[in-house]
């Protein structure tokens, strides 16, 4: 089991009181696709990051278990969180715009992250960032390198975080909205990629996202989130005929192209999902 | 408020990015723009409002063509919501002081009675008024970029992707808050945004951006019986149906 996490609780302290975010999660992870999807504010993202121990300073977090590989997160330090971050895990954020160095040229940071794993010289690491932006099907992976972030469209800014995060060879990917920033197109471009990757290197990912359609299609199990609780756990190819209230409520109030309705229906919320 | 847009083109600089954009919007139904991320079609909307001055075409509103530099009365008419509910309100000023700009600006009496009026309007509590936009869900805020947009009674809305920054449950919400005020108010709505399902929903006409063209304008029904003919609209059309479709 690469990931297992039992009974996780993750609160903020603050000048006004203690507020829970995620309350009681349990979710386990082997060499295959998970998708979380939920609203925003249902806790998906603080439990990937409760992961790789990236909480701010006030969080307050207790769990039954919590470990990457056998690896105690809880207890690990700082030290050995670094030799997990990047290098056994990868974390792919939402935007690219924000996630790279405005002022090095691409391949310099790609080649940054294989030099800092895997050691060797400089042109050593030059060229194995060409090679991984070509992995990652850039057409001609030689300019990207030597160009900036802002001259490269969103699309290719998050095929360029995907080849810096596969430089290390982790074992376990964890893309947080890797496509909500970009078009539809791209959306599943960048996508397929991802599983492909993932399937040829037999790593585990975790996916999250906001999208439940695009969950279903790209993964093998999805947990679905809701107010800091998993509702529910099912396949991803039943995830559109899911049966608890709140997952039909979210595909319910969808528009939808092909069956469509005079009035949307509104997600009503039921305190019961929360006993 | 029928709008005529005809053979508008937008620069930036050397760059063209709107090239001879076409289309007509008739009194009281909605006009839906898609496209992807830099074909124009915020660029369109923009011109639009009056937020650029840098254009060549006609732009007309009730047959009388807008000026490059729009008088104040325009903007009772013609007003704009943007996407992002987050940065488009003043984060330390009430509900109260942001519904309150346009009003004062143009002189009018009743501002206390409008404001009371227009929150009513979009469904949100009068004890919003007094709270500042970080008080507010996201959904909420959004509610205020409408109820901002309605207050001087305009009569033509324009949309830049009014829901791409919310979740589908609270987008459900905004959409039925946009089609029930466009039926009370009879409002003319041009609506931008990337996801065609919304804009089927929402819009009864269509048309299709690609790198500054609108290659093909057609109507939500033919969108949704794959009645089109251009390879873009096709590629946005099947990838949107493969997604609504179980894996």
């Amino acid at each position: 089991m690469l990931v297992d996490i039992q009974n996780l609780h993750i609160g903020f302290e603050s000048r006004t009181g203690f507020t829970p975010a995620v309350k009681g999660v349990s979710l386990t992870l082997g060499t295959e696709k998970l998708g979380i999807v939920g609203e925003s504010g249902s806790g998906k993202s603080l439990t990937a990051r409760a992961l790789m121990k990236l909480l701010p300073k006030q969080t307050r977090i207790s769990a039954d278990a919590l470990t990457f590989d056998g690896i105690d997160i809880m207890s690990a330090s700082e030290r050995e969180m670094r030799q997990i971050r990047g290098k056994r895990a990868g974390f792919i954020l939402q935007d690219p715009k924000y996630s790279l160095n405005p002022v090095k040229t691409i391949g310099s940071q790609v080649a940054e992250a294989w030099r800092t794993h895997k050691g060797g010289s400089k042109r050593q690491a030059a060229e194995a960032a060409v090679m991984l932006l070509e992995q990652v099907k850039i057409r001609d992976p030689k300019k990207v390198a030597a160009s900036y972030p802002h001259q490269v469209s969103g699309g290719m800014g998050q095929r360029v975080m995907i080849a810096m995060m596969l430089a290390p060879d982790p074992e376990l990917l964890i893309a947080d909205e890797p496509t909500s920033a970009l078009d539809a197109t791209v959306q599943a471009e960048i996508l397929r990629l991802i599983e492909e990757l993932v399937s040829e290197r037999g790593m585990g990912l975790l996916l999250i996202s906001h999208d439940l359609p695009l969950v279903s299609h790209f993964c093998d199990r999805v947990a679905v989130m809701y107010a800091g609780r998993v509702m529910e756990e099912v396949k991803a190819s039943e995830l559109l005929s899911a049966q608890h209230p709140y997952t039909r409520g979210l595909l319910n109030c969808m528009p939808s192209l092909l069956h469509p309705k005079d009035r949307l229906p509104v997600l009503t919320r039921d305190p019961e999902w929360l006993k | 408020m029928t709008i005529e847009i005809e053979n508008l083109s937008i620069s930036f600089g050397d760059r063209q990015v709107v090239k001879g954009v076409t289309f007509q919007v008739a009194q009281g139904t909605s006009f839906g723009i898609v496209g992807e991320s830099g074909s124009g079609k915020s660029t369109v909307l923009r011109a639009m409002a009056g937020l650029n001055t840098d254009w060549s075409g006609r732009i007309a509103f009730s047959g009388e063509a807008a000026p490059l530099k729009r008088p104040p009365a325009f903007f009772r008419k013609v007003q704009m919501v943007f996407q992002d509910p987050y940065g488009s309100l003043h984060p330390r000023q009430t509900i109260d002081r942001i519904l309150s700009e346009l009003p004062l600006v143009h002189g009018m009496k009743d501002i206390d009675s409008r404001i009371a009026k227009v929150l009513s309007a979009v469904a949100l509590p009068q004890s919003a008024r007094f709270r500042f936009p970080h008080q507010l869900s996201g959904g909420q805020r959004q509610r205020v970029a409408i109820a901002r947009a309605l207050i001087a009674d305009p009569q033509v809305l324009l949309l830049d992707e009014p829901t791409s920054a919310l979740d589908v449950s609270v987008q459900a919400e905004i959409l039925n808050l946009l089609a029930d005020l466009r039926v009370e108010r009879n409002l003319t709505y041009v609506m931008v945004s990337h996801n065609l399902s919304v804009i089927a929903h929402l819009c009864s006409h269509v048309g299709v951006m690609i790198d500054g063209h609108m290659v093909e304008q057609v109507t939500a029904e033919d969108l949704r019986l794959g009645q089109v003919e251009h390879p873009h609209t096709r590629e946005l059309r099947s990838l949107s149906v493969e997604l609504e479709e179980p894996a």
